[in-house]
């Protein structure tokens, strides 16, 4: 019933397009958690400048579009203001970086959340003690509440990255060449829908699901007992 | 430790200093930042007012291109939650069944569909219409982004309806067996009407992540849906970045709207004295899925994790 004949793999570079998904995917989820660490870490500080930043940032960003946040990150900031985000005239580069940056302010509202609702599981009693000893805000975070909520967003935190692998199909609305671009090129050359079709959804398949149990099993080891 | 302040003791006046200073210098940054992307802004005379004015001058502006638009989207998000709620349950209430035949392939579905990028399923409904069936060229886009909608969420509702029913307390399900209920009759009349109010919070944050998909359909499949209007706002009216503003705007107050609404209702059903006050949580379904998975069927009685 599957007719694969149609596929040429010199015609259609279907692993660098899924090679060129799992480097967005990386690239995007290093970004975000750093990012996302560094608003959750605002939302949570005593200065209530911070908290009123990351609050804002947080309920403006994640109620956009993420296909508007990254063409915006091209149209407006590449074109109309010229920021390229030190890039050099390859424009595949360009818009890589530009999905990239647009990936990653809109999943490190997700990852905020995730670390924010991880700081929610640590018992009150561990902060207090660390207060007790002295600690000061910094301290408490670092050395105490941080490395037990981590622990216990592991799960939340490889659904964000599972959505995001998955987010990365809309850089093709600004022509990165990753696994969507191609499956769209493909559709308009060989009129094979289904072929195509499952051919796609098995390679997200493969990406997402050995990641979701490994990150699942790592989530049950590192989980704090209480 | 909901109340984060925990973190922290309350100030005095050496930390009440610091945390001033602190509080200066991240606005002087934030400051900064403003003033770079100001100048850069003028520079290029994007603030000019009038490549703003439309906005609030025009009402071509709003009439020919932005209500049409909300007006697109809003359907194609309203349709797609039609068709996916009723679907989803459906395969929340197969991946409940004591029979393995029926279990399995609900399963199978809902897991298949949730590990799928929604632009793939659009872009495969756009291409599979267009060969297979005789819908006309104008309502294939609408088609197209609603089948790609409701193939996705539907396997998300399925699993809040499932967490739904495997919030409540595992006495109800007792009860409706202890007076003689059958299977269908305990999930018809004892199960299901509790699990929908405590579902609603989720349902309706899960349209914040349909409205925000339905931006999907105007790049790919040509729906002309409120994004997709940028283009066309900003060739006839105003400049690229006001289109962008606008839309954005609204964007966000249609979903700040949404969220609010879904965050009350929680918060109502919560205080509410009827039912069980087992509530799912609106980020349950986030579509980032804030709040973990969902435990599998065995563990009936055993809520799933519903922290805000």
């Amino acid at each position: 019933m599957l007719d694969f004949s149609f596929l040429d793999l010199d015609e259609y570079d279907l692993f660098g397009a899924f090679w060129m998904t799992v480097q967005l995917t990386v690239a995007s989820a290093i970004g975000s958690l750093i990012w996302g660490t560094v608003l959750a870490a605002m939302r949570v500080s005593p200065v209530p400048v911070m908290r009123a930043f990351g609050t804002l940032y947080i309920n403006i960003v994640r109620n956009i579009p993420l296909t508007i946040v990254i063409v915006a990150c091209a149209q407006v900031l590449a074109f109309r203001l010229e920021i390229t985000l030190g890039a050099g005239p390859d424009i595949d580069d360009r818009n890589f970086r530009l999905a990239v940056l647009g990936l990653v302010a809109y999943t490190s509202t997700f990852v905020c959340e995730a670390l924010r609702s991880g700081i929610n599981t640590v018992p009150v009693g561990q902060a207090e003690a660390a207060r007790a000893l002295g600690l000061n805000f910094t301290q408490v975070l670092r050395l105490v509440v941080l490395p037990q909520a981590y622990r216990s967003v592991v799960a939340p935190l490889a659904n964000v990255l599972i959505a995001l692998t998955k987010n990365t199909t809309v850089a093709m609305a600004i022509g990165v060449a990753e696994a969507a671009f191609l499956m769209n090129e493909m559709i308009e050359n060989e009129a094979r829908p289904l072929e195509i079709g499952v051919l796609f959804a098995a390679g997200f398949i493969l990406l997402t699901l050995p990641s979701g149990l490994l990150l699942g099993r790592l989530a049950r080891k590192l989980a704090v007992k209480r | 430790m909901s109340d984060l302040s925990v973190l922290y003791d309350a100030p005095g006046p050496r930390a009440r200093r610091r945390n001033a200073l602190y509080a200066v210098l991240f606005l002087a940054v934030l400051a900064g930042a403003a003033w770079w992307i100001y100048g850069r802004l003028t520079d290029r005379g994007e603030l000019e007012w009038r490549l703003w004015e439309p906005i609030f001058t025009d009402s071509r502006l709003w009439t020919n291109f932005v209500l049409p638009g909300l007006k697109d989207t809003l359907v194609a998000a309203g349709l797609s939650m039609a068709i996916a709620l009723p679907l989803g349950a459906l395969l929340g209430i197969g991946r409940l069944s004591d029979h393995r035949w029926i279990r399995v392939p609900a399963g199978a579905v809902v897991e298949f569909f949730r590990a799928i990028p929604v632009l793939l399923l659009m872009l495969f409904a756009n291409e599979a219409y267009f060969q297979w069936s005789s819908v006309t060229s104008d309502l294939r886009p609408l088609y197209a982004v609603v089948t790609g909608l409701v193939m996705y969420n539907a396997s998300v509702l399925a699993e809040v309806v499932r967490a739904g029913v495997l919030a409540l307390p595992r006495g109800q399900a007792d009860a409706g067996r202890a007076i003689g209920m059958r299977k269908g009759q305990i999930m018809s009349n004892v199960l299901l009407p509790q699990a929908v109010t405590s579902m609603l919070p989720a349902i309706v944050s899960q349209l914040v992540v349909i409205v925000k998909d339905t931006a999907l359909g105007g790049q790919l499949v040509q729906y002309t849906e409120l994004r997709s209007t940028i283009g066309d706002i900003d060739n006839n009216f105003v400049s690229l970045l006001a289109a962008f503003t606008l839309i954005t705007v609204i964007y966000v107050v249609l979903n700040f709207l949404l969220t609010s609404f879904a965050g009350w209702l929680e918060g109502r059903i919560r205080r509410g004295k009827r039912g069980t006050g087992a509530v799912l949580s609106t980020t349950t379904t986030d579509e980032m899925d804030v709040a973990g998975d969902v435990p599998g069927p065995p563990r009936l009685g055993k809520g799933p994790d519903t922290r805000t």
